[in-house]
């Protein structure tokens, strides 16, 4: 198996409803990873999609073949991934192990989405078809109540009481818009306050609006090369040196394990074994933090805090620069936002841009050398992980 | 290999309040939601049987934001519950204010009838789910 590196990104703004097509945004955000590949479109052998609800936000299936063709990739192979919101982590992953085995050398993996155009009743709706549809949606379960079930599962198996939990996870959204309002790339980019977060709507009991992440339109693209096609194009390579993904049933069929997610912990630990390292080893992380609580489950999974104690870590700021990884500097799908089918792809951009010291003043890490990405989809049904290593 | 309790023979016995899953003839465990194999040991060795419809409830939430379509249901509560034949399965709480919904829930015993959903355009169809009370 080769090495594969990341030689180019790319992402357009996550932001509320706005007027650009899927292939509009997904183009905009190839072509800028392309460029700074120092790359044609021509040399791009195959796209890798992440695209999940196209059809139901604008009438548009198989964008990945109409973006091909946007960006002057003429009739390369062009496939889509749906895993939900892991969809683009996902494309990522399968695009590393097209160039790692050999069959290229040169690919653009990426996703977009235009949730927020759907507004909150449809995406709602649509978001909700990632849970089961015939044994947990006639419940009228929705993807916000799916983590507020595992608010209160996680208050009453850790023995936390609720109001010390809520002021916990309120801590992490807080983080997040920290960091989130100086990322020009964010799409909520504001200061908010424990007491905001507290005070705010509440949308499915314990979780309030400032414990969910936004609905938002935007794409994200990398491009990955192998490690000889790397070297000629760039002087800071960054590698994938592991890679996981798994899957799992509807909620009810983990309970074994909730409220930790079984897929994530089978997913992360192929990625450090793959990569050969420990999640002590880790700088910086981007996790799935679609809502506050879940902030919590994934530290604890992904290995970096202890069960029931990722809130203490947050308040002591083990979770922020300085602390033992600092996580979501990019303002997470809280604040940067959550564009389903690019979040990964997102990520992605995210730990490039932080290793090569590129991002705003305020959240550039230390010379951070290990990067972890984390992306759910669904209730658990689909989990990607990626560890990201600086190569100069 | 033919699916043993397919969605509409459960569905048919959930709408008469009889809480149907598989058994596995292998290691025991019991399956709910179905599923083509045994959820534990992953044995085709599986055959239909109706459960009690009786647990304690694990876990719990009270919607505010609907998805389309079910404005009108809102708030509405979701309980996870424990079968007492070991599975978890979800379902809506009947006899709860949503209003009053807190942690205290959690632990309390529940019994079982049904609501059907009416369907909407997504769906293929109308189906039923349970709809748990507190035990008196």
């Amino acid at each position: 198996m080769r090495k594969v590196a990341v030689v180019g990104v790319g992402e357009t703004k996550f932001s509320g409803r706005q007027e650009k097509t899927a292939v509009e945004l997904f183009s905009e955000a190839a072509m800028d990873a392309i460029t700074e590949s120092k790359l044609k479109p021509r040399d791009i052998q195959s796209l890798f999609v992440g695209n999940v609800l196209g059809d139901f936000s604008e009438g548009q299936g198989m964008v990945q073949a109409f973006a091909a063709e946007s960006i002057g990739a003429f009739n390369v192979p062009a496939n889509k991934y749906e895993g939900a919101c892991a969809s683009a982590s996902m494309a990522v992953r399968d695009a590393f192990m097209w160039v790692a085995s050999g069959f290229y050398d040169i690919v653009l993996a990426g996703g977009v989405e235009r949730a927020a155009t759907m507004g909150t009743a449809l995406a709602t709706r649509t978001f909700a078809m990632f849970s089961d549809a015939r044994y947990e949606y006639p419940c009228g379960i929705t993807f916000p109540s799916v983590f507020a079930l595992l608010a209160h599962l996680y208050s009453a198996r850790y023995g936390i009481p609720l109001e010390k939990l809520k002021t916990q996870m309120a801590t992490t959204s807080v983080q997040g818009y920290k960091y989130g309002q100086l990322n020009e790339k964010a799409h909520l980019r504001k200061q908010v306050t424990i007491d905001d977060v507290l005070n705010s709507f509440m949308v499915c009991t314990p979780l309030q609006l400032h414990d969910c992440c936004p609905f938002s339109d935007g794409a994200a693209a990398v491009v990955l090369a192998s490690e000889e096609v790397a070297r000629r194009l760039t002087g800071k390579p960054v590698y994938i040196t592991g890679i996981g993904q798994a899957s799992s049933g509807p909620l009810a069929n983990q309970s074994r394990y909730l409220p930790r997610i079984t897929a994530r912990e089978i997913s992360v630990k192929q990625a450090y074994d793959m990569a050969g390292i420990k999640p002590k080893d880790v700088d910086i992380a981007e996790i799935h933090d679609c809502f506050s609580i879940a902030n919590l489950i994934a530290a604890e999974s992904l290995g970096f805090f202890e069960f029931g104690k990722a809130g203490e870590a947050w308040m002591k700021g083990e979770a922020d620069i300085g602390g033992k990884v600092a996580i979501n500097l990019s303002g997470g799908l809280k604040s940067k936002g959550h564009p389903i089918g690019a979040t990964g792809a997102g990520q992605v951009y995210e730990i490039v841009k932080q290793m090569r010291g590129e991002v705003e003043p305020g959240r550039q890490a230390p010379e951070p050398k290990i990067g972890l990405t984390d992306t759910l989809g669904g209730d658990g049904g689909t989990l990607c992980n990626l560890i990201l290593q600086r190569g100069w | 290999m033919e699916y043993k309790l397919t969605f509409k023979r459960y569905d048919e016995a959930l709408r008469q309040n009889k809480l149907l899953g598989l058994k596995c003839r292998d290691c025991g465990a019991v399956t709910i939601p179905p599923k083509m194999v045994c959820r534990q040991c992953a044995s085709s060795e599986i055959e239909v049987v109706e459960l009690g419809g009786r647990g304690k409830i694990q876990t719990f939430t009270v919607v505010n934001v609907p998805p389309e379509g079910r404005e009108s249901e809102v708030p509405y509560i979701i309980a996870m519950v424990e079968l007492d034949e070991g599975p978890w399965t979800m379902g809506n709480l009947d006899n709860v204010d949503p209003a009053t919904a807190t942690m205290a829930l959690i632990g309390k015993r529940v019994t079982m009838k049904h609501k059907v959903f009416p369907g909407d355009k997504y769906s293929a169809g109308d189906s039923a789910r349970p709809l748990f009370s507190l035990e008196a």
